[in-house]
């Protein structure tokens, strides 16, 4: 086929309508919605409501873990949407999506001066640790395939290594949100550790499997 | 005026004014175009699929050529990149250049083709985004698509023994392996197809 006739092509099938930036935003930004209405769906029917979810410490930590889970998720999106755009990579900042988890650190680090080390243990791994480690990964696997697809299907990423680890991190964001619900564990440390320990952890597996997911 | 221009051009450092003004130019025309189609215009449109054209060949034949590869390979990539910019067109941000854009949908497919077809990105030298817009070619090498085309027209048997043999490359018995025939039988089949074949290029040369 001649170039030619390719163009000639392309330019009949062209729709006179128009087109912009926003409208993948708000396809990418439904994907994530719909991704975290899942998840939450998933923590609801599978794990339950943690019974007391709105008394005084039990809630107090609730909008802790929806605060945390909602700043990573918000600038997840916020460069995931630069990302898919080819060329975006030089647009997002990993260092600025890493400050939600840093914050927590330092507000986990400072809990733990508060507290003589022989509870630091107690602190850090709670009732539930190793349900946390399982369930968040686990919840995040079906909004990390929404958003890859939404990606693909409506992006077009030149840095898929990135571009998948911002979609991990959006699932494992989502993900945490939902978990937070039926969650047991009411302590600083306990949510730096594994939520941000397992939402790095969906990161990471999504940069992994980035490249081979998100090709176009 | 020129210096402003150059200015825009994002990714470049300089000690090629010449190029840089190319460059600027090329990309203030392109954006000029691009932003117009966006807003519905068919006609800015199809100027805009041309001028780009002959930017991806110019930049496609210079990264193949350099690692031993055909005029007709750079050709592919140049409508599978044309392809794709139609179709993902919507990722075009109008508030930024459009030279990053394209450059990196151009790079993208070059380094995805180079994977596919096992090589190295290595080999290949991959620049600024500056470089794609530096040059125009005009000289269109016909695109391998149009063996897919005439392809179509044979019988079943036939393509899939030419295809295997003569466009992918492999061996009589890889070929045979692989469809299932015996070997005798995609020889045959290889015979008789590059006969119709031969008949049909005929047929459309007159």
């Amino acid at each position: 086929m001649k170039t030619d006739d390719l163009i000639g092509f392309l330019g009949s099938s062209f729709e006179r309508e128009p087109v912009r930036t926003s409208w993948m935003t708000r396809r990418l930004g439904l994907a994530v919605a719909v991704g975290a209405a899942c998840a939450l769906f998933l923590a609801l029917a599978v794990l339950g409501v943690r019974p007391g979810l709105m008394q005084g410490r039990p809630l107090l930590f609730l909008a802790f873990k929806l605060a945390f889970a909602a700043a990573v998720g918000g600038l997840a999106i916020r460069y995931l949407v630069r990302v898919a755009s080819p060329g975006g990579e030089s647009r997002v900042h990993l260092g600025i999506a890493a400050l939600p988890f840093v914050a927590v650190a330092a507000l986990a680090g400072a809990s733990l001066t508060t507290v003589p080390r022989e509870h630091w243990h107690g602190q850090i791994s709670g009732h539930s640790w190793l349900e946390c480690l399982v369930s968040i990964p686990l919840i995040a696997i079906v909004p990390f395939a929404l958003v890859t697809w939404a990606v693909r299907r409506f992006g077009a990423p030149t840095d898929l290594i990135r571009a998948g680890a911002l979609v991990g991190l959006a699932a494992g964001a989502v993900s945490a949100l939902g978990y937070s619900l039926h969650c047991m564990d009411d302590t600083v440390p306990f949510v730096a550790v594994w939520y941000g320990g397992t939402i790095a952890l969906c990161t990471l597996a999504g940069a992994v499997l980035g490249p081979r997911l998100l090709r176009w | 005026m020129a210096d402003d221009a150059i200015d825009f051009v994002l990714p470049l450092g300089g000690h090629e004014p010449a190029r840089l003004a190319r460059v600027s130019q090329a990309e203030e025309e392109l954006r000029g175009l691009l932003v117009a189609s966006l807003g519905g215009s068919a006609v800015d449109y199809r100027r805009f699929l041309e001028r780009l054209g002959s930017h991806l060949r110019a930049y496609y034949k210079g990264k193949l050529v350099r690692s031993g590869r055909t005029d007709t390979e750079a050709e592919d990539l140049v409508q599978e990149t044309l392809m794709v910019i139609h179709t993902r067109r919507h990722t075009y941000d109008v508030t930024q250049p459009v030279t990053p854009w394209v450059h990196a949908i151009a790079r993208y497919k070059l380094i995805d083709h180079l994977r596919q077809t096992r090589a190295t990105a290595a080999n290949v030298p991959v620049e600024d985004a500056g470089v794609l817009l530096a040059h125009g070619d005009h000289v269109a090498a016909e695109s391998s698509l149009d063996v897919a085309r005439l392809l179509a027209h044979l019988p079943a048997k036939m393509r899939s023994a030419i295809q295997s043999t003569k466009v992918d490359g492999l061996s009589t018995a890889e070929a045979a392996a692989r469809s299932g025939m015996s070997e005798t039988a995609v020889k045959v089949s290889v015979h008789r197809g590059l006969k119709a074949l031969a008949k049909l290029v005929g047929g459309t040369a007159r």
